[in-house]
C-alpha cells in the first residue's frame, strides 16, 4: 500500500520475474545476449542509485525479490509472468515452477501465471491442464518470439493457438498476457505487429488480452486495436521507467493511451528485476502531465492513478481491494468495502 | 598514412550514408550512431576499398530491419564514384554472420536466411515508409494548426500551403518515396494511396498520425539511449 497526500493506492505489480540469467545457466550466446539486453534496459532507464552490478542482475536471491517488492516497493500483490526461453537457458530463464515455488513460500503475496506454446500440439494441451491444476492459473503469459528448434516464433492466429485459447476458456484462464519480441521468423514480417491480437480478441470475447509494454514499439497499432476491442488491455511494463529518463515521452504515451483506451484498461507493472517498483510507484503518484501538454491530454487525477496502479489488475484477477482504497473510488463502484466488477470486464 | 583521395572518398561515403535510414525510426544511421567505423584504403589494382562497421542498440534488434540497413549501406557506399569495393560488417548482433555474408554475396534477404525468410522485404519496407509519411504529415499539419488552421480545413490544403521548412522537406521526401505527388498544387492531406482524405475524416486520421509520430519519436529516443548504454558496458567489460 502506498499513501500520499490523503490518497491510498493499492499496488498490483502485474509483471514481475524471478529469473536465472547467470552464465552457469546460459546455454549459448543467445542466453548471454538476452540477459545483457535486459541489463542495458535496466541501466539505461533506472536512476543511478538503483543500478545493480551485473552479477546481481543475472541472478538475485528470493530474499532480494521479496524485500524489494513488498517491503521497499509498496507492492501489495505481484503477478509472476514466466519467460521460459528453453533454447537459451539450460533450466529455462524463468519458469512457472520456479515462480510457483517462491509463491508458495510467501502465501498471499504472489499470483502465479503459466504459459503455453502452441507448437507443443496435443501434448502441450495436456501439460497446460496439469499446470493449471497444480498452480490454479487464471492467467498465462505468451512470448510469441520464443525460439523452439527450427521455429523462431509463432502467431496467435496459428490454428493450434486457437485450440490453446479454447482450452484456456475451459480451464478458467481468463487473462492472456501477450509479449511481442523481435526475432519472429519468417523475417519478412514485422515481428512486433499486434494485428493477430485483433483477430483473437474478436474470436474470444470472454478472454482478456493484456498486451505487455502496450505494444511498443508499435504503440499506434496497439491503440488502434484496443479502441475497437473492449477486451484488450495495455500493460505498462517498460513504459513506466520513462517517467524518470524521459518524462515528456512518458506523458505522451500515457496521454495517448488514455485517449484511445480509457483509465480502466491500463495496468501498472515494473517488469522487476529490470526496474524497481519503489521509485516507479513514488514517481507515478507524483507525476503530472507537463503544463504545455495539458491542453491536449488533460491532467492525471489521483483516481486515474489509483486505477492504473492496482484497481484495474485487481478486477482482472479478482483480488480483494482493501476498504480504505475502495472507499476512495466513486460510489457506484463500491460495495461493502469490496469492489464491484467493472462493467467492461466479464465475470 | 591516408592520401587526399582517401580523405575525400571518406567524406563522400559518409554523405552517402546520410541517405540510409533506419526504417523503423526514420532517421539516418549516421545520426543514430549506428556507423561505428568507416575506412577507405587503396587496393592493389589502384582502386579504393571501403570497410564499414555498423552496430545496433541491442543484440536482438529485429534482423529484418538490420538486414535492410546493412544492404542499404552497402548500396549507398558502392554508388560513390571512385569506390571499387565495399565490405559492411554488422557487429555484436545475433544474426550478424548471416546478414554480413548475405549482403556481401548479394544474395538478397531470402538468400541470407534460406530457412527462415520467405521472399524479400519490399512489403515490410513499404509499410514503414507509409508510417514515416504519416508521422511527417502530422508534423507538417501541426505547423499549420499552430498558424491558425482549422483541422477540417486541412482536407482542402495543398503542399504549397506549407511554409518552406524542414517539415515540408521531410514530407516531400516521404511522398516521393511512396510515389505520391510532390507539386505545390498537390493535395496535402492524403491517404497512403494518394487519395484525398474527406474533411469529416481528417480529425481521426490526424489523431492516428499523431500516435504514429509519438511512437516513432519515442522509439528513436529509446534506441539512442540503449546504444549508448550498451557500448559503455562493452567498453568497460573490455577494460575489465
Amino acid at each position: 500500500m502506498y499513501r500520499k497526500d490523503g490518497e491510498n493506492y493499492f499496488v498490483v505489480d502485474s509483471h514481475v520475474h524471478f529469473w536465472d540469467g547467470s552464465p552457469a545457466n546460459q546455454a549459448n550466446r543467445y542466453g548471454k545476449g538476452f540477459i545483457e539486453c535486459f541489463f542495458d534496459y535496466h541501466r539505461n532507464l533506472s536512476p543511478e542509485e538503483y543500478h545493480w552490478p551485473k552479477e546481481k542482475f543475472e541472478k538475485y536471491s528470493e530474499e532480494t525479490l521479496v524485500n524489494d517488492l513488498f517491503h521497499d516497493g509498496y507492492v501489495d500483490k505481484a503477478i509472476f509472468q514466466p519467460t521460459y526461453l528453453a533454447d537459451f537457458y539450460v533450466n529455462g530463464f524463468n519458469t512457472t515452477e520456479q515462480d510457483g515455488a517462491v509463491a508458495e513460500r510467501h502465501p498471499g503475496k504472489f499470483i502465479v501465471n503459466g504459459a503455453f506454446d502452441p507448437r507443443e500440439g496435443e501434448a502441450g494441451l495436456a501439460r497446460l491442464e496439469a499446470l493449471t491444476e497444480r498452480w490454479r492459473l487464471h492467467g498465462v503469459k505468451l512470448y510469441t518470439a520464443e525460439w523452439r528448434g527450427e521455429s523462431k516464433g509463432w502467431k496467435l492466429t496459428d490454428p493450434w493457438a486457437y485450440r490453446y485459447l479454447e482450452k484456456c476458456e475451459q480451464l478458467g484462464i481468463s487473462n492472456i498476457h501477450i509479449h511481442k519480441g523481435p526475432t519472429i521468423y519468417p523475417l519478412n514480417r514485422d515481428a512486433f505487429d499486434v494485428a493477430d491480437v485483433d483477430d483473437v480478441a474478436t474470436a474470444f470475447p470472454n478472454l482478456n488480452f493484456i498486451i505487455e509494454h502496450v505494444g511498443l514499439p508499435r504503440l499506434e497499432d496497439f491503440c488502434w486495436i484496443a479502441t475497437q476491442e473492449p477486451n484488450v488491455y495495455g500493460g505498462l511494463a517498460v513504459v513506466m521507467p520513462f517517467i524518470h529518463s524521459r518524462p515528456r515521452y512518458f506523458a505522451q504515451v500515457i496521454g495517448e493511451l488514455l485517449y484511445w483506451l480509457d483509465e480502466n484498461r491500463i495496468t501498472f507493472a515494473s517488469d522487476y528485476a529490470i526496474w524497481h517498483p519503489k521509485w516507479l510507484v513514488e514517481r507515478f503518484v507524483d507525476f503530472q502531465i507537463p503544463g504545455d501538454m495539458q491542453g491536449e491530454y488533460g491532467v492525471l487525477t489521483a483516481d486515474t492513478k489509483r486505477r492504473i496502479l492496482g484497481i484495474n489488475a485487481a478486477r482482472l484477477y479478482d483480488i480483494e481491494v482493501p476498504a480504505e482504497v475502495a472507499a476512495q473510488l466513486p460510489e457506484s463502484e463500491r460495495a461493502g468495502g469490496g469492489l464491484v466488477s467493472a462493467p467492461r470486464v466479464p465475470a | 598514412m591516408s592520401s587526399a583521395v582517401e580523405d575525400t572518398l571518406t567524406v563522400r561515403v559518409w554523405e552517402a550514408l546520410d541517405t540510409v535510414v533506419d526504417p523503423e525510426l526514420d532517421q539516418p544511421i549516421t545520426e543514430l550512431g549506428f556507423v561505428e567505423g568507416l575506412d577507405v584504403t587503396a587496393d592493389s589494382a589502384g582502386g579504393r576499398r571501403v570497410r564499414l562497421r555498423l552496430r545496433l542498440p541491442t543484440y536482438f534488434c529485429a534482423p529484418n530491419f538490420a538486414y535492410l540497413m546493412v544492404a542499404d549501406a552497402h548500396d549507398a557506399a558502392s554508388a560513390v564514384r571512385g569506390v571499387s569495393s565495399v565490405r559492411v560488417e554488422l557487429e555484436d548482433h545475433f544474426a550478424a554472420d548471416e546478414i554480413n555474408a548475405g549482403v556481401a554475396a548479394e544474395a538478397g534477404f531470402g538468400g541470407s536466411f534460406p530457412e527462415q525468410a520467405t521472399g524479400e522485404l519490399s512489403d515490410l519496407r513499404a509499410a514503414f515508409r507509409r508510417k514515416a509519411h504519416l508521422a511527417c504529415l502530422e508534423r507538417a499539419c501541426r505547423r499549420l494548426i499552430d498558424d491558425g488552421w482549422e483541422i477540417d480545413a486541412l482536407a482542402d490544403g495543398r503542399i504549397g500551403d506549407l511554409p518552406a521548412s524542414q517539415e515540408r522537406d521531410s514530407l516531400l521526401r516521404r511522398r516521393s518515396e511512396l510515389g505520391l505527388r510532390t507539386e505545390l498544387d498537390a493535395p496535402l492531406f492524403v491517404e497512403d494511396s494518394g487519395d484525398r482524405v474527406p474533411s469529416d475524416q481528417v480529425a481521426k486520421r490526424l489523431r492516428f498520425a499523431k500516435a504514429v509520430r509519438v511512437s516513432i519519436d519515442g522509439n528513436a529516443g529509446v534506441c539512442r539511449g540503449l546504444l549508448q548504454t550498451r557500448y559503455q558496458r562493452i567498453a568497460q567489460e573490455g577494460e575489465g
